[in-house]
């Protein structure tokens, strides 16, 4: 018997649609911008180390709040760090924390989806009542909430956000799986008798992931915002470890004397945010049929 | 319509109860002895002893889970191992803060954010939709407690024009209220103007390409009567609904906005209570604010409701 996937291989009738999807992701400016604002802070952010930058942990106290200069391109803070090296360093930590925890969201919440759209009764009903319970707190206030009982530290609030940010992924996923497990080559395998592991990870869990990449594209872009909220809090990047949010908690306290602590990191957030905000945008954009 | 509210009621029940469960199992979460915990550098056996009995620590857990859950039922929501003051009236205290906070927000998003969209959907693929469009997108990627510190960097520090800090409340000096309350208000709405326009608009494509809107065109209506009687009249359930959803943001907005600007609200109670560790009070913030989306939901389906005729005769 031939196998369904293979025959749609062979037909190549994926390609056309893919290639179209790229096409109008490359026309998209506004997604070309952001991608490319990504691109840099993770450029620097991957070579954090080998960049002629001093140590992000090596104080001054002869430059102690230096404004802007041909020393210190982006100034020194209160204890006479190079804030450009911070701001570097921070960018790994903030990235990370973006990354990470919208990928612990994905790696809980997408199968949890899968199984409650494909198999729908009581396992959709137990998952979905949970879904709704844990989407009743705000993002930030559960990701605050898990911080504080989980301790301060930069990996609990990956996880935490992580946790936080699950139920989104669920949600979305389920819809996307009731409606592929009803469409016919679902059907078709299994009236040709494919296992369900099968028919999930071969049929479901492919056609669920374009939403599922914009959505993540998004998430990221919340992620970065709440691990800063919660740095900026006191419960996210402890000190002296650099991080957007930690730098901002501290330039709060020399506002008058040294603003240009608060601009850069605020500047950075602000830019990576969008950054993965227009990419979010142009990939739903190139990935909706109703935008041709 | 009580039927319907009864219906949706019922529905919410099991969310609630599941809400119940895992505020419960947050406390849980803390490592090693929660007592220990909650008594921070208090290791006298005698205050452990009490503490282990206030919070039934003895007990099986699922019969410690009942006895919070009745007492949390009754409006006891324990009390702050700081002050010693009941939780529940502390957020009777602080809740109107934030109410006011939220009020000044909700009025300058939906006063910039709606206009906004609708001429951003009017104005479809024209220069002014892409800057309407790039702005809100900025309003939604500008961290708020960054633009809180630029503005009292700004407004506060060089032109002297409005307090940076404090509050003052409205019914005994509205003047000195407002004055306080609209740079964090500004700060808080910035986001919610963003999701607002984005939303807005987004309705109003929809409705402009209905058969009634081009049938309202062709029996010669002027096109502001067009686009506000039938475009955004019905364009307006959705946002109606946006609105009860992003209740959500805007408390989660007020923890940081509050903070900043030091504002003696439900938002700074939270992080107050985060750091003196006083865990009662996080549990029921969490708890408040689950149970106030839900009523807001609720609220948000009532008026979906009563603003759909086709719901209201079925």
């Amino acid at each position: 018997m031939t196998d369904p996937s293979a025959v749609a291989d062979e037909l190549d009738l994926e390609k056309p649609a893919r290639s179209r999807v790229w096409g109008k992701f490359f026309r998209h400016y506004s997604a070309l911008f952001g991608a490319a604002l990504v691109a840099i802070f993770v450029i620097l952010a991957a070579l954090a180390p080998v960049l002629p930058i001093p140590d992000p942990a090596a104080t001054d106290w002869g430059a102690v709040r230096q404004p802007p200069s041909a020393a210190h391109w982006l100034g020194t803070d209160e204890i006479g760090r190079d804030i450009l090296s911070r701001m570097i360093w921070g960018g790994r930590a903030s990235l990370m924390a973006g990354v990470v925890s919208v990928a612990i969201a994905i790696v809980i919440g997408v199968p949890l989806g899968i199984l409650a759209g494909y198999f729908r009764g009581w396992t959709d009903a137990v998952i979905s009542r949970c879904t709704e319970a844990l989407l009743a707190i705000p993002f930030l206030i559960l990701a605050i909430a898990l911080a504080a009982f989980l301790g301060p530290s930069l990996t609990n609030a990956m996880i935490a956000i992580g946790i936080a940010a699950t139920p989104v992924f669920i949600r979305l996923t389920r819809g996307q799986a009731i409606n592929i497990a009803a469409e016919d080559y679902v059907e078709s395998a299994h009236a040709i008798g494919l296992s369900t592991p099968i028919i999930l990870r071969r049929y479901i869990l492919p056609n669920v992931l374009p939403p599922i990449l914009v959505q993540a594209t998004l998430t990221v872009a919340s992620a970065i915002i709440a691990e800063a909220s919660l740095s900026f809090l006191g419960l996210g990047q402890q000190p002296p470890a650099p991080s957007w949010g930690a730098m901002l908690n501290t330039a709060k306290g020399f506002i008058t004397q040294a603003p240009w602590m608060a601009w850069w990191p605020g500047i950075a957030i602000f830019l990576v945010v969008l950054g993965f905000n227009l990419l979010g945008d142009g990939l739903r954009d190139a990935l909706d049929p109703r935008e041709d | 319509m009580l039927r319907f509210l009864g219906h949706r009621l019922i529905v919410s029940l099991p969310t609630v109860f599941l809400i119940t469960i895992f505020v419960f199992v947050l406390q849980k979460l803390l490592p090693g002895d929660p007592v220990l915990a909650m008594a921070g550098d208090d290791r006298d056996p005698e205050t452990l002893a009490r503490l282990r009995d206030l919070y039934h620590l003895n007990e099986p857990i699922w019969k410690q889970y009942w006895l919070w859950l009745v007492d949390a039922a009754q409006g006891d929501l324990g009390r702050s191992i700081r002050t010693g003051i009941p939780v529940s009236d502390m957020i009777a205290q602080k809740l109107p803060v934030t109410i006011q906070l939220a009020i000044m927000s909700m009025i300058f998003a939906a006063v910039i954010g709606i206009p906004a969209g609708i001429i951003s959907a009017v104005k479809k693929g024209t220069a002014t939709d892409y800057v309407a469009n790039v702005v809100a997108l900025s309003g939604l990627s500008i961290p708020n407690f960054w633009l809180g510190i630029m503005l009292i960097l700004l407004v506060s520090v060089k032109w002297q024009l409005l307090p940076a800090s404090g509050y003052v409340p409205f019914f005994d000096d509205p003047i000195q209220s407002l004055r306080t309350m609209v740079m964090p208000a500004f700060v808080l709405g910035t986001a919610l103007a963003a999701s607002l326009m984005r939303h807005t608009r987004s309705a109003m494509l929809g409705v402009l390409r209905q058969d009634y809107v081009r049938t309202a065109r062709a029996k010669g209506l002027s096109e502001r009567e067009v686009i506000l009687r039938h475009g955004f009249r019905n364009a307006l359930t959705p946002v109606v609904t946006l609105l009860a959803l992003l209740f959500g943001e805007l408390i989660a907005g007020a923890v940081l906005t509050e903070q900043i600007f030091t504002i003696p609200g439900f938002g700074k109670m939270i992080v107050d209570a985060v750091f003196n560790r006083d865990y009662a009070v996080v549990q029921a913030v969490v708890l408040v604010t689950a149970l106030g989306f839900i009523l807001m939901n609720l609220l948000a389906d009532t008026a979906y409701f009563l603003l759909n005729p086709r719901l209201r005769a079925g």
